[in-house]
C-alpha cells in the first residue's frame, strides 16, 4: 500500500459552499483532476482567476496510463511551474528499435535538435505527472492563489444558462448546488458531462483493445523504445516495450477487438504472454494490468455556450504516437489565455470560437496521424497486410522504406494555419517553422532560453529591429523582448526566426504561438494584429 | 512536379516483360503477391514525385 496512486491526495473535505444558504457562484469550475483539468486550473490560478476543481475520486491516476510526454507539453508545464520536476524524474530516450516477426528490421535515433531547454520526449507514469501537478496546486495555495481541488465531489446534473452553469454535486455527506460562470469539462473519454448534456462524440470510429502491463524487473534491456510487428509471442498483433522511472517497464500488447477482456486480464493468462516476450528466466513482478479500449473520434464542437470541453472528453485517439494527454495539455494552453481575457472583459466572448477552430484543427491532425498508424499496425485487408509486410521486409535492407514504417508518429505541436487570429505572413522567405500560427521553437539565449521569456503574455519579439518597449492596444498589454543575432552563438535564433531576413518583429501570443511577423516594426500593422489575435478585428 | 509518363518509355519492352515474368517463376501466389508489393514500393520510391504517383494510382485503377 505504498504506491502513490493508492494514497488519497485530495481527500474529501466539507466546503463552506455546502452550507451556503444560496448556491455559490464561481468564475470557473473544472470537472476532472486529471492531467488536463489540473493544467487548466493551475493556468487560471497563476493569473489570479479563482478556480474550483471537482473530481469524483480523491487519488491520482490508477496505474501508469499515459507515459510518454513530448517537448511541447513539457514547455507548457514549465510555464505552469512544474516542467523541470517532470524532466528530472522522467526517463529520457532517443533510440528506438523495430522488430518484425523474430528479426530486428532497423533502429532509429530521434537525434533531438540542439538548443532546446526540454528534451524531445520523456517517459513518466501519469500518476507522477498528476502528483507533480497536485504539488503545484498546493504551492499556489500556499502562495494565496485562488485554487482548490474538491475530492469525491461528483457532478450529477448540469443546467446550462446563457451566462452561467448550474451544477448538482454529490459528496460522501450530501449533495449541493454550485454555479459557475464558465465550466471546463476535462472528465475523460467517457465524459459524464458530455453525456449529461446529450452531446455527440462521433467521427471515424476505430476499435481495438490493448493489454497494458506495468512490470517491475531488474532487466538489462536498454532505455529504448522497442516495437514489434507480428511477433511470435503476439501473433498478428503488435507489442511495445518502454522504460519508465523506478525500474517499471511498460508493455503494451495489442489484442484485437473481439476478445474476452476479463479472461485476458487474469494473471494466469497475462504472465505466460509476458514470459514468452521477456524470456522464461526473467524475474518480474506485475504492478498493474489493464485492458485499454479506444476509438478515434471527436466532438463536433468543443465549446457549447458556457461549457468548454478539453482533452479526451473532447477528442479521443489511438495510443500510437502519444497524442492523448500531450494534445490535451495543448488544449488548455490554447483555451486559458483566451478565457482569462474574456473574463477580464478585455476580449469578446467570440474569441473562444477560435479555441474550437484551432483545437479541432489539432484534434483532426492527431486523429489522422493515429488512424494511419493504426492502419499500418493492424492491416484491415489482405492486401494492406501484404503491403505492410513488404515495407517491413524492405526496411531491413533499404533506407528508403524506413520512413514508411509507421509504429506511431510521435506527438508534435499543431501549427494553427488558417486561424482567424493570424495575420498574414509578411516576413519574406522567413522560416516556415515560425510562420503565423506556429508554436515558437525554443532557442538558447545569453541568459537561459527563449521560451520562458515569452510565457503568459503578449510579446513583441524583435531581432535586430527597433520597436517600442511597451504598448497597449484595446486593453491588451504588449511587452517587447529585444534580441540580436550578435549574441546568437549557436545561430539557433537566426535559423529558427530569421532565415535569410536581416531582421524580424514577431507578435507572440500568451500560448507562445506566432500571431504575426514582418521584417520591421509598423505601428498600425501590429496594433491591428493584436486586435485580430484577441478576436477584436 | 513532373507529369506521369504514359507513352512508351521502356527500352526493350519484351525483355522487361520477360524479366518480370521470370521474377515470378516458381513462386507461390503468396510469394508473388509479396514480390509485387515490394516492387511497387521500390518503383514508387524511384519516382518519388507525389503528383506522378497519384497519377499512376489513377491510371492503374480499373475503368468502370
Amino acid at each position: 500500500m505504498n504506491k502513490i496512486f493508492e494514497i488519497p491526495l485530495y481527500a474529501y473535505e466539507r466546503s463552506p459552499d455546502q452550507d451556503a444558504p444560496a448556491p455559490v457562484r464561481h468564475p470557473v469550475v473544472v470537472i476532472g483532476a486529471g492531467p488536463i483539468g489540473l493544467a487548466a486550473a493551475i493556468d487560471l490560478a497563476q493569473d489570479d482567476v479563482p478556480v474550483v476543481v471537482l473530481d469524483d475520486n480523491d487519488k491520482v491516476s490508477f496505474g501508469s496510463r499515459a507515459i510518454c510526454f513530448a517537448k511541447r507539453p513539457l514547455e507548457i508545464l514549465d510555464r505552469l511551474g512544474c516542467g523541470h520536476e517532470m524532466v528530472e524524474k522522467g526517463v529520457k530516450w532517443d533510440v528506438g528499435k523495430v522488430f518484425f516477426d523474430t528479426r530486428k528490421v532497423f533502429e532509429f535515433n530521434l537525434l533531438p535538435e540542439d538548443g532546446h531547454e526540454f528534451p524531445a520526449f520523456i517517459n513518466l507514469q501519469q500518476y507522477y505527472f498528476e502528483e507533480y501537478l497536485v504539488n503545484r496546486v498546493r504551492q499556489l495555495q500556499d502562495a494565496g492563489k485562488p485554487i482548490e481541488i474538491r475530492g469525491q465531489n461528483r457532478v450529477e446534473a448540469i443546467g446550462t444558462h446563457d451566462d452561467h452553469v448550474k451544477l448538482e454535486v454529490a459528496t460522501p455527506e450530501d449533495s449541493y448546488t454550485l454555479e459557475a460562470d464558465w465550466l471546463i469539462a476535462c472528465d475523460g473519454a467517457g465524459s459524464p458531462t458530455r453525456r449529461m448534456l446529450g452531446l455527440d462524440f462521433v467521427g471515424r470510429v476505430f476499435e481495438d483493445n490493448f493489454l497494458i502491463a506495468d512490470v517491475v524487473m531488474e532487466a538489462d534491456f536498454p532505455t529504448e523504445r522497442w516495437f514489434w510487428f507480428d511477433p511470435p509471442f503476439n501473433r498478428g498483433q503488435s507489442a511495445l516495450l518502454h522504460k519508465q522511472p523506478d525500474g517499471v517497464w511498460r508493455i503494451d500488447l495489442q489484442l484485437g477487438w473481439d476478445i474476452d477482456k476479463e479472461e485476458e486480464k487474469k494473471p494466469e493468462n497475462v504472465i505466460p504472454r509476458l514470459k514468452a516476450m521477456l524470456g522464461e528466466d526473467v524475474e518480474f513482478e506485475l504492478e498493474w494490468v489493464s485492458i485499454y479500449t479506444f476509438q478515434c473520434r471527436r466532438m463536433e464542437k468543443f465549446r457549447h455556450g458556457r461549457v468548454i470541453f478539453a482533452g479526451d472528453a473532447a477528442h479521443q485517439v489511438s495510443p500510437f504516437g502519444a497524442r492523448g494527454a500531450n494534445s490535451g495539455v495543448q488544449d488548455t494552453d490554447n483555451l486559458v489565455w483566451k478565457l482569462k481575457l474574456v473574463i477580464e472583459g478585455k476580449a469578446p466572448e467570440t474569441l473562444l470560437e477560435s479555441y474550437d477552430t484551432e483545437r479541432i484543427h489539432g484534434a483532426d491532425e492527431n486523429i489522422l496521424n493515429s488512424t494511419r498508424s493504426t492502419d499500418f499496425i493492424t492491416p484491415k485487408s489482405e492486401m494492406s497486410r501484404i503491403l505492410r509486410d513488404a515495407v517491413l521486409d524492405l526496411a531491413e535492407e533499404h533506407d528508403f522504406a524506413r520512413p514508411l514504417v509507421n509504429s506511431g508518429r510521435l506527438s508534435v505541436p499543431c501549427t494553427y494555419d488558417g486561424s482567424p487570429l493570424n495575420t498574414a505572413d509578411a516576413l519574406e522567405d522567413g522560416p516556415a517553422r515560425t510562420r503565423p500560427g506556429a508554436p515558437c521553437p525554443d532557442a538558447p539565449l545569453v541568459d537561459g532560453f527563449l521560451l520562458p521569456k515569452l510565457a503568459g503574455k503578449f510579446t513583441l519579439l524583435t531581432i535586430d529591429a527597433d520597436a517600442p518597449d511597451h504598448f497597449e492596444e484595446s486593453g491588451i498589454e504588449v511587452t517587447r523582448l529585444a534580441l540580436s543575432v550578435k549574441d546568437d552563438k549557436s545561430l539557433a535564433l537566426k535559423q529558427r526566426y530569421l532565415g535569410v531576413a536581416p531582421s524580424a518583429v514577431y507578435l507572440i501570443r500568451p500560448d507562445q504561438h506566432v500571431a504575426a511577423r514582418r521584417e520591421s516594426w509598423n505601428e498600425n500593422i501590429f496594433r491591428t494584429a493584436v486586435r485580430r489575435a484577441t478576436g477584436q478585428e | 512536379m513532373a507529369d506521369l509518363i504514359l507513352t512508351p518509355n521502356i527500352d526493350g519492352p519484351d525483355d522487361f516483360y520477360a524479366d518480370l515474368l521470370a521474377a515470378h517463376e516458381g513462386l507461390s501466389k503468396e510469394e508473388s503477391d509479396a514480390l509485387n508489393a515490394r516492387l511497387i514500393l521500390v518503383l514508387a520510391n524511384h519516382i518519388g514525385d507525389r503528383k506522378a504517383l497519384a497519377q499512376a494510382i489513377t491510371a492503374a485503377k480499373a475503368k468502370d
